[in-house]
């Protein structure tokens, strides 16, 4: 893998509990929980969060360490612990829910996405009101129009659409310069695309704009192809 | 008057002296709008600062607040630890390697203390925070210097702006940090934050002999 996860919680329970359960999805992802203080108690470690950032970007040498944190003090914590990090260009800190946040960026890295876009993964899940993306009314917004491509594909793999290649989707498009739709949701929401629900032998209709659209059409055709590496 | 290294061990360690004394009283007011956690980390991380003075003596004043930045971010656990941290760090930062600060390095080690701690917290005046403490001392000291007072004299007012400022969180809705889960529910108690920050400034205007003999 070329990206390595560090979560920086106040308790140890919790940041070895989310890895536990982000790990059932990702198995060949290399997890580093930092939770609690040294002797124990509820609170954040900046020594420990700089040695998991320091063991994270050895272990990711081709690419860099993306962070999850949870209350306040952790994400203090974590961006004094990259001023200190000795590549603070390499640790990017995901400003997204711990658990979900984890999952989302957990499933990216097993499908090899860059650190950007991992990072993009466990940032597009959001919580609050339901999103009222509407593609038709944000095209006529932005005034993009028709797309520039577009295409239809159906799913081979067994299992349909999930959260992996919910995440496989989310992760590539978000690192396109693109604005892509599948099935009229937004293509980088590994939320709303799980939210498809699209099973074996159903349709996804991908519609993109901009300079990577045909990157984007192409990107999903061959994961689709590719029954999302799963068949 | 200008202050050394002595003045720099000195607020330290009436700062631990402090953290020990209103340990109890810091936790209930943590108690009240946080976690009750506040007393408890501020004792340990000064209780860090000083087995960390005792082991390697600092040279320079900046030597010593870099050396207590370090050892609260790593052992206070909340977040005051990042919170303090920056700001002992910027602060140091701000004095170099000067063996003695004149009031206008003084001055600048402050407000330098308090926009890390902005910069780290994002919380802005009102927000009931340490910054409610902060950013009144930070002016005072800047009045007091404009007006050609000395090294002591810019740390009293910094001392005494940071406690009326502690006591103006009273009525505050929090908007940052655990409080802030609380709305409403917040006001009617002083934030720990900007109570701990009054006794800090306090020990160091106490440290540099304001008043006079009282650091003795």
């Amino acid at each position: 893998m070329t990206v390595a996860l560090v979560v920086v919680s106040h308790s140890r329970k919790i940041a070895e509990g989310a890895v536990e359960l982000a790990a059932q999805m990702a198995p060949d992802v290399r997890f580093y929980a930092v939770g609690g203080t040294d002797d124990g108690r509820i609170g954040t470690d900046l020594e420990r969060t700089i040695a998991a950032f320091e063991a994270g970007l050895a272990e990711a040498s081709g690419d860099g360490v993306v962070v999850l944190t949870d209350l306040g003090s952790a994400v203090m914590t974590a961006e004094s612990a990259v001023e200190f990090c000795s590549e603070p260009d390499r640790v990017l800190l995901a400003d997204a829910p711990l658990v979900e946040g984890l999952v989302a960026a957990a499933v990216a890295t097993q499908g090899g996405a860059a650190a950007a876009s991992v990072k993009a993964a466990a940032e597009s899940i959001r919580f609050g009101p339901e999103p009222t993306f509407d593609p038709a009314e944000s095209a006529r917004s932005q005034g993009r129009g028709q797309p520039a491509e577009s295409d239809e594909f159906e799913l081979i793999n067994p299992m349909g659409m999930h959260a992996r290649p919910a995440a496989k989707i989310a992760g590539g498009l978000a690192g396109l310069d693109v604005e892509a739709t599948v099935n009229g949701v937004d293509g980088t929401s590994i939320m709303e695309l799980m939210s498809l629900a699209v099973g074996q032998g159903g349709k996804l209709r991908i519609e993109a704009w901009g300079k990577d659209a045909s990157k984007a059409v192409n990107y999903v055709r061959r994961l689709v192809e590719q029954g999302f590496g799963e068949i | 008057m200008r202050l050394g290294v002595d003045w720099a061990v000195q607020w330290l360690t009436l700062s631990a002296r402090l953290m020990s004394e209103h340990r109890e009283e810091l936790i209930a007011l943590d108690r009240a709008i946080g976690d009750s956690d506040h007393g408890e980390n501020m004792d340990r991380g000064f209780q860090a600062v000083m087995e960390k003075l005792a082991q390697t003596p600092p040279e320079t004043p900046g030597a010593a607040l870099k050396l207590a930045a370090m050892a609260l971010m790593s052992k206070v656990g909340g977040a005051a630890g990042p919170l303090y941290g920056t700001a002992y760090l910027r602060a140091a930062t701000a004095l170099g390697e000067s063996a003695e600060i004149d009031a206008a390095a003084l001055a600048g080690a402050l407000t330098a203390a308090r926009d890390g701690i902005v910069a780290r917290g994002k919380a802005a005046l009102g927000d009931k925070t340490m910054v409610d403490a902060w950013s009144p001392a930070v002016e005072a000291a800047d009045e007091v210097l404009v007006a050609g007072g000395d090294a002591v004299a810019v740390l009293a007012a910094a001392a005494e702006a940071a406690e009326v400022g502690a006591v103006t969180t009273d009525p505050l809705v929090a908007r940052k940090g655990r409080a802030s889960y609380l709305g409403e529910r917040s006001a009617g108690h002083r934030d720990p934050g900007a109570a701990s920050s009054a006794l800090l400034l306090r020990a160091a205007a106490t440290a540099a002999g304001f008043p006079e003999g009282a650091a003795e």
